[in-house]
Formats: structure tokens, sequence, C-alpha cells
């Protein structure tokens, strides 16, 4: 039996072991892939060893070190951190095939510098998805922040830099300039930063400074993309379609909205959220934005854009259902990490094919386009669906939920704002594969029947729509993995 | 033996300088010697530290005679805290030392280099070291004047200039210095500190002894390169040769801070500084302006060496900002950021000495590139400058931890909000230099580029890697900082 704090640290060292792999072998293209693969698998092997032991009932923790009386660098898995990494890890595998595939299709440069900070991105999701404490949380937070840049500057060119300049900023300058104070100060307040069951704040803070402090924190949390601190998703978009597909749909934007539910939960707890006077108003604001973001994307012709937008609008999603404070949002929050994460991967990973197989990027240019690539057409109408919401595809539990925990709440309007976004997603999700099943493709690109992009870009795509579907019948055990932390949540 | 360390602190560099200045003819020996120096400097430093952790002092007495007619030497957790800088620094910086000044500095002279370098270094240590106010002023000339010629052996024409504009700033510091201490010895009729701190509150009603403070620390301040009165330092750090540049930035106003701390905590005490004088608003104002404005003007310098040069004026900024929450938290960051800003831009500056080694000038178009053929260096000034803008896991952010937590004790809210703006304004200027060397080509006139020697990289990765041991492992730093700030109190704390 191995112990838990072995397997935490194993966790952590795995991606970074296989980084100087990578370094070490950039020689051999053929033996440096098979090595990202491999680090992927075995990263996503060790972190499941941990998932019977928190099913259990046990909590895995270890303490890496002090940094200086009372602050620590510290591990705890639970529940909702281990649904995290399991997901973070588990799409890392499909994203190392489907990157093999893309970088060399799309003939990308700088193939290992690029896996390199991927697994360093990795190293970092998975320290925020086991911190034990909000300082760990936010060093990791930080991690992950610097280690994507070089990937959103990847292609080196101005619009990159610029791009990448965007992001660095944004998300850097909300984290030092409101998170960090909110985290010293919450220090300095409570004399503690550990997460706990019903938070720390209660009875120590004065309501008015929580406040303040619940503002700070949600919108220090850049990551969650709150308006109008969403500007560097979509500029993130520069990025090679594998890092939007795996870091900006997924383990740098859900390590945003998972922050926003471990400080409401474990930090605020939600006896003492329900208190404060902005509360709802972040809730209005969650709200406004998954809104907002559904308009702006319906005027984005760019494919990837449309998706960012898409994203920042379902990210709010899951922090308006931590603000909603009940146990069904709380319940739809922490599923939709996990639906919205497989629906928009298989998103980004059919924009990736098609880049690869035709260099198109503009929704207009795709009139057509299903005759030739039906499979990853397919698979994006599947994965548009999840993100809608619609049966027989995760994406509807984790709705399901969310308007059950609003209309429990009593927020009429937020249900009515849920109705009118999920129409919003139908209009600007579905349009691209209707135009590439039904109407007929420009003179130009009469010829030839069925060119897919290569394989190693098409597999992985299917393979998370399928995923798309099976999370339908895999939500209830998923739900009992996350019944501990809704007994939390739920207040 | 042992009994005498305080003596072994001050008396090693102090002889040496003269042997080192006989041995002009042979430079490796010269260096030789004065490595060996700063090795023993060091550790009589860590053997004096390692006597006040507990919080106790030591007394000497310069030649057996008892103050307050002789000299004494005092050493507590504050001064022994400095003298550690003093003494690692100079360790460090040595080693580092012989390949930078043979190429920076002309055969014929390296000897006396070594010698101006040793008195600066002995100017130093016995400012900290001694309990005489006198002896004080007389300390700070003797490192001076070494300053002085240091920074005038800067291959640059213009280092001549810089180290005039520093003369003048300097003895106009250090006379009004002085003078307030002239003011002192009128009143009170001593010149021991200690028996200074015990007269004064007879007389501290008199307007001579308000004049004392008011000289002594506007003197201290030039010294220190208080913001506005900071103008010789960028000329002189930017000139001077790349090793006086690391070791006077990690020591010399370190010391001028210490100084002040020692006459406004123990001399002149707690009550009168701060509250009959309201010292505070004073000093947080020019603390403040201090740290955005020069933080400001480093964004926009396009020589490396100013730029930082700017951001140490900054530096010093945030230090008077935590001795003015005049609280004992404010006290222990700012003591505690001494030791962190020292390691960190002794470290920035060796980087920066590697780039200048091979590229004879750090100007940002002329190390446009660099990184590819220098990545060990340029990752050196990375992680140093990780540290100078305050990243977690790092020195520099321990120090803006607790200085942070100062000023939120305080209610400073405005403060708080300035400080964390200006660590933004940092990582823009760190990352000036670093998109320079990481994402420009190099220019078309480029000369062949190579890594820096080892006998550059080893000392600059100490330095490089002590940041990340500091600031992963603060326990020490932390409790030394505390111990240094019970010592200027004079009373055990509650941290």
């Amino acid at each position: 039996m191995v112990s838990d704090a072995t397997l935490i640290y194993l966790a952590l060292a795995v991606p970074l072991i296989g980084m100087f792999a990578l370094m070490a072998t950039s020689r051999w293209a053929g033996l440096r892939d098979a090595l990202v693969v491999t680090t992927a698998a075995v990263m996503f092997s060790v972190v499941l060893q941990l998932l019977p032991r928190v099913r259990d009932g046990q909590r895995p923790s270890a303490t890496l070190l002090e940094l200086f009386p009372g602050l620590e660098i510290a591990f705890v898995v639970e529940p909702l951190g281990m649904v995290f990494a399991l997901l973070a890890s588990g799409l890392w595998i499909i994203t190392a095939l489907y990157a093999i595939g893309y970088m060399r299709g799309a003939k990308e440069l700088h193939h290992t510098r690029f896996h390199v900070f991927f697994c360093i991105a990795l190293f970092s999701a998975t320290g925020i998805a086991f911190s034990a404490n909000m300082f760990s949380l936010f060093v990791f937070y930080e991690v992950l922040t610097l280690s994507t840049y070089p990937l959103v500057a990847h292609k080196g060119n101005e619009a990159a830099k610029k791009g990448a300049r965007t992001y660095l900023g944004l998300l850097l300058g909300t984290s030092v300039g409101l998170l960090l104070p909110a985290v010293i100060a919450t220090w300095w307040l409570t004399g503690t930063l550990e997460f706990t069951p019903g938070g720390i704040m209660a009875g120590r803070v004065d309501p008015a400074i929580g406040a303040i402090l619940l503002v700070l924190f949600m919108y220090g949390i850049g990551k969650a993309a709150l308006m109008p601190f969403h500007r560097w998703l979509p500029s993130a978009m520069v990025a090679p379609t594998p890092v939007s597909a795996l870091l900006h749909a997924v383990a740098v934007v859900k390590a945003g909205v998972f922050t926003v539910l471990k400080v409401s939960v474990y930090l605020f707890g939600l006896d003492y959220l329900r208190e404060l006077a902005t509360s709802e108003l972040i809730l209005y604001i969650a709200v406004f934005t998954l809104l907002a973001a559904s308009l702006v994307a319906m005027q984005q012709d760019n494919l990837k854009a449309r998706l960012a937008y898409s994203t920042v609008s379902q990210l709010s999603y899951i922090v308006a259902a931590a603000m909603l404070v009940s146990e069904f949002a709380a319940l739809g929050g922490a599923m939709h990490i996990v639906m919205h994460a497989f629906g928009k991967i298989t998103l980004f990973f059919c924009a990736g094919a098609i880049y690869v197989a035709t260099k198109k990027t503009e929704i207009s240019d795709m009139n057509g386009l299903g005759r030739r690539m039906p499979v990853t057409f397919f698979a994006f109408f599947i994965g548009a669906l999840c993100v809608i919401g619609v049966p027989p595809m995760g994406g509807v539990w984790s709705k399901w939920h969310l308007f059950m925990g609003a209309y429990d709440s009593g927020y009429q309007l937020v249900v009515l704002a849920l109705i009118v976004s999920t129409l919003l997603n139908i209009a600007y999700l579905i349009p691209p594969v209707v135009r590439a099943f039904l109407l007929p493709p420009p003179e130009s690109e009469q010829t030839g029947g069925v060119r897919e992009a290569p394989v190693l870009c098409v597999v992985p795509l299917s393979l998370t729509a399928l995923g798309c579907l099976a999370l339908f019948v895999l939500a209830g055990p998923l739900a009992e993995l996350l019944r501990p932390y809704l007994a939390v949540a739920g207040g | 033996m042992s009994e005498h360390l305080p003596a072994l602190q001050v008396v090693i560099a102090l002889t040496a300088a003269p042997l080192v200045m006989l041995l002009n003819r042979l430079p490796r020996v010269a260096w030789g010697v004065t490595l060996v120096t700063c090795w023993a400097t060091l550790l009589v430093a860590v053997l004096l530290l390692l006597q006040v952790l507990d919080g106790s002092a030591i007394h000497y007495e310069m030649g057996g005679w008892a103050p307050p007619w002789g000299i004494e030497y005092r050493v507590d957790g504050a001064n022994a805290w400095v003298l550690l800088i003093i003494g690692l620094v100079s360790a460090v910086v040595m080693p580092f030392a012989r390949r930078s000044v043979e190429q920076e500095i002309p055969a014929d002279r390296i000897g006396l280099f070594y010698s101006a370098f040793l008195l600066a270094n002995a100017g130093l240590l016995g400012i900290a070291i001694t309990a005489d106010a006198f002896n004080i002023f007389v300390f700070f000339e003797i490192s001076a004047i070494a300053s002085y010629a240091l920074i005038a052996m800067g291959r640059d024409r213009r280092a001549v200039l810089a180290s005039y504009q520093y003369l003048i700033m300097g003895t106009i510091g250090t006379t009004f210095l002085l003078i307030g201490i002239g003011f002192l010895y009128i009143m009170t009729g001593t010149l021991n500190l200690g028996d200074l701190a015990a007269r004064l509150p007879e007389v501290t009603d008199t307007r001579t002894i308000r004049a004392a403070f008011g000289f002594i620390a506007v003197g201290i301040s030039l010294k220190l390169a208080l913001f506005p009165l900071h103008l010789w330092l960028p000329n002189a750090y930017s000139y001077a040769p790349s090793m006086v540049t690391v070791f006077l930035s990690a020591t010399a106003t370190k010391v001028a801070i210490y100084v002040l701390l020692r006459f406004v905590y123990t001399v002149f005490g707690f009550e009168f500084s701060f509250v009959e004088l309201s010292m505070a608003w004073v000093l947080m104002p020019l603390a403040l302006l201090g740290i955005v404005i020069p933080s400001l003007i480093a964004v926009f310098q396009d020589d490396v060496k100013r730029l930082l040069a700017y951001s140490s004026v900054a530096q010093v900024g945030y230090m008077i900002l935590g001795i003015s929450f005049a609280s004992a938290l404010g006290l222990m960051a700012s003591v505690l950021h001494l030791f962190n800003h020292a390691i960190t831009k002794a470290a920035l500056f060796m980087a920066v000495g590697c780039l200048v080694y091979r590229l004879g000038g750090v100007s940002l178009t002329r190390m446009a590139g660099a990184a590819e053929r220098m990545p060990w260096t340029m990752a050196a000034f990375v992680v140093a400058g990780l540290s100078l803008i305050g990243v977690p896991l790092t020195a520099g952010f321990v120090t803006k931890w607790y200085l942070l937590q100062a000023a939120l004790m305080e209610g400073f809210w405005p403060v708080v909000a300035l400080l964390l703006a200006t660590s933004l304004i940092a990582a823009v200027y760190i990352w000036k230099v670093v998109e320079a060397a990481y994402f420009r080509a190099p220019p078309e006139d480029a000369r062949e580029l190579r890594e820096a020697p080892l006998a550059l990289l080893v000392p600059t990765w100490v330095l490089t890697g002590s940041t990340i041991v500091f600031g992963v492992w603060a326990q020490f730093p932390v409790a030394a900082a505390r111990n240094a700030a019970e010592a200027l109190l004079g009373v055990p704390q509650s941290w």
C-alpha cells in the first residue's frame, strides 16, 4: 500500500519528471512524442490511485514545507479536487495525442518547448486541485499563469505576442492586485488560510469587510473570467488549438472556477456567504456575464473566438452556482466543471481539426464542409449538444441541477436568464453544424469525397465526443463522489 | 580568541588593506589575500550572529579602555544581522571579482583596487559594529572615501563624474551627521550610544537636541539614498565596475539604514522620534514617493544597470516604509528586507556583471537576443528578478508578505494597494529586460557571444539560489529579523 503522501507527490512529480525527459529526448521527435503520452498516462493512473481512498471517505494529505510559521505548502485531496485532478490529467492523455497530430499537421515549430510548458501547466493544475490552503493554491495559480504564457505566445508573431501580453497582464494584474490582498487580509483577519468545511470567516470577520473581500476574491480569480476581466480568454485564442482545448477550456479556466468554489465553500462558508451584502451582487454580475458573453459569441465569425466567449459564458454558470447557495446549485456547478470540459474540449478539437485539414478559421467559410469532414462535424454536434445541455449528453445533468438550484433558492430571474442563455447557446453553437451539413460548398471546393484531418486529430475528438455521451450515465457515480462536498456546500 | 571576535570583525579587513596595496605588482596574490580576508570576515560575522541569536548582546572594550573613555563595540541581534549581510555579500562577490576585475581594471591598479575594496568593507563593518557615535562618523568616511575611489575606477569616463557627485553628496551627508553628533556631545558630554540613550531624556526638550535629530536624520538619509536625496545613486551604480556595483548595492545603503534605525530606536528612543517628532509622517510620504517615482523612472531606462539602480532607490523606499509604520511588525519587515533585498539585488547585478563581461555593456539594444547564447546568465536574472518582484517562493515575497501585513495592521489600505501596484511596475521593468534578451533578435553587428565563464556564473548562481532557498525556507531570516527588531526595540515581542 503506497502512502497517501507518496501518491500526492508522485502525481505532482510525474509531469515534472516527464518534462525533463522531454528536454533530454528533444532530438528524437518520435521518442519525445511517445514520452508526452506516457507521462500523461502515468500521471492519470497515479491520480486514479487516489480515487478509491477519497471515495472511502479518506482525505489523503501531505505537507511539503513550511515557509514560515503558519504558512505552508500543503495538500489535501477532497472530492472536488479529486474530480478536477482526474479531469485535467485524464483529458491530458487525449490532448497529448491530439497535440502530436495537430502540431505536425499544422506545421507548428518548437514542439519540445510546447510540451515542456504543457507539463508545467498540468503540474500546477494538479497543485491547485490538491492545495490544502489558500496560500498553496495561490502559488500554483501563479505558476499556471506563468507557464501558460509561453504557450499563448507560441507562434511568436505580433498577434501572438499581443494576445499573450493581454493574457499575462490581466491574469497577473488581477491575481496580484486583487487576489493577493484578499489572501493576505484573510490571513491577517482569521490567522489561517486552511480550507475548512464551513469556512474560516464566520465569527472572525465583520460581514462588511467580508463583503469587500468577496468582491476582491471573485475578481481576483481572473481565471474565472467574470466581466469585465474576461478579455484574457479571447486573447488566449492565438495559441495553438491543443492549448485552447485543454488549457483554455479545461485546466486554466476550470482552475479559476474551482478556486471560486473552494473559496466560497471552504473559506467563506455558505452560511456566512449568505449574510454578505455583495454575494447577490456577484450573482447578478455572473448572470450578466453569462448573457452578455453569449450575445458576443453570436457576433463572432472566428470559430475559436466564438468558443472562447461561449466559455466565458459557461464559466459564469459555475460562479452563479456558487453564489446561489443551494445543494442543487452546488452539485450543478461542480458537475458543470466536468460536463462543460468534455463538451468544450470536443468543440476545440474540432476547430483545430478543421484548421489542420483546411486552414479555415471563419465560420462563414465552412459551408458544406461537413461532407468533407463528417466525423469532425458530427463530433462538433455532440459537443455542442453537451454544452447546451440536451439529452443524451452529460451536460443535461449539470444544467438540470442549476435550474433546480436557482428555482430552489427563489431566484426566478436567474431561472429566466438560464433559459435565455440556453437558447442563445443553441443560436451560436448549432449554425456551424447546419452550415457544414446542409449548405452546399462553394464552387471551388466541389471536388473529392471525405478528407478528414490526420488520425491523431480525429481519434481524440471522437473519444471526447463519446465521453459526452458516457457522462450521461456516469453522472450518478460522479454525484456520489461529490456527496461529502455537497454536504458542506449545500448548507 | 573568541572574546576578541568583535575587534577581529573590523581589524582583519583593515590590516589586510595596506598589505594588499603592497601586493599591487601581483594582482592574483592581491586577489587571493582579499578573498581569504572576506571569507574570514564572513566567518567572524556568522560566529557573532550565533552568539546573539538568543537575544543577548556582546560588549567589547577597544584596547581595554572602558567606555565612555574608550571606544566600545557592541554586537546585538540588529547589527550582527547587518554584519552577516556585509560578510556574506563580500564573500560571494570575491570569487566573482577575479575575472570581472581583471577585465575592467588595468592590471597595474588591481592591487590598489582590492585595497580600496577592503577599506570600504572594513568601513561598513565598522559602522555597523561600533557603539560610539564619533566612531560611526569616522567609519562612514573610511568607507565613503574608499567607495569614491572604487567607483572612479569604472571603465566609462563618466565614472569619474559619478564618483565626484557621490563625493559631494556623501560629504554633505557625513558632515550633517557630524554636526548632529557634535550637538549631542555638547548636550550630554558623551559619544557612547548607550550613554547617549541614558542621558538624552533629561535634555530632549531642547532645540539643540531637535536640531541634532534633524541633522542626523537628513545626513543619514543622504547616505541611504532616501528619495529625493538619492540623486547620487543611479550614476554611481551605473558607472562603477561590476563587482563594486554588486557590493555597494547590497551593503552601503543597508548599513546607512541600520544607522538610522540605531539612532531612532536606541539613541533617541521610539517615544521621541515617533511620538514627539512624528517622524512617521515625514518618512511615509517620502517612502511612498520613493517607491513610486523611481519605479516609474526605472521602466523607461535603456541601460540595465541604471534600471536596477533606480529599482534600488525604490527598494530603499520599501525599507523606509516599514520603519514608518512605527510598529514592531513593520520594523521587522524592514530589517528582513535588508537581507532579502541584499541577496536579490546582488544576484541581479552579478548576472548583469556576467553580461557586461561578454557584451561590454548592458543597454537593452546591445543585450537583445542574449538569452540564446547566455542561457544560464539570463536564467539567473529571471529568477532573481522574480524575487525582486516578490513572487511567492522567493525571498522577495517573504518581505512583501510581512510588509503588507504591517500595512494592514495599521489599516492603511491605500498603501496596500500602492505596494501591490509597484510590484506590478517591478514586473514591467524586469519584463523589459527579459523581452529584450529572450524575444528580440540580436543586433546585426553582434559579436559572437558565449556563456559567461564559470568563475562568474557560480557565484551568481549561489546568490540566485539563495533567493529561492530563503524564499522557501524563510524560518531562519524571519527569526533573525525578529531578533534584530527586538534588539532595536529593546523589549521582547509576541509575534
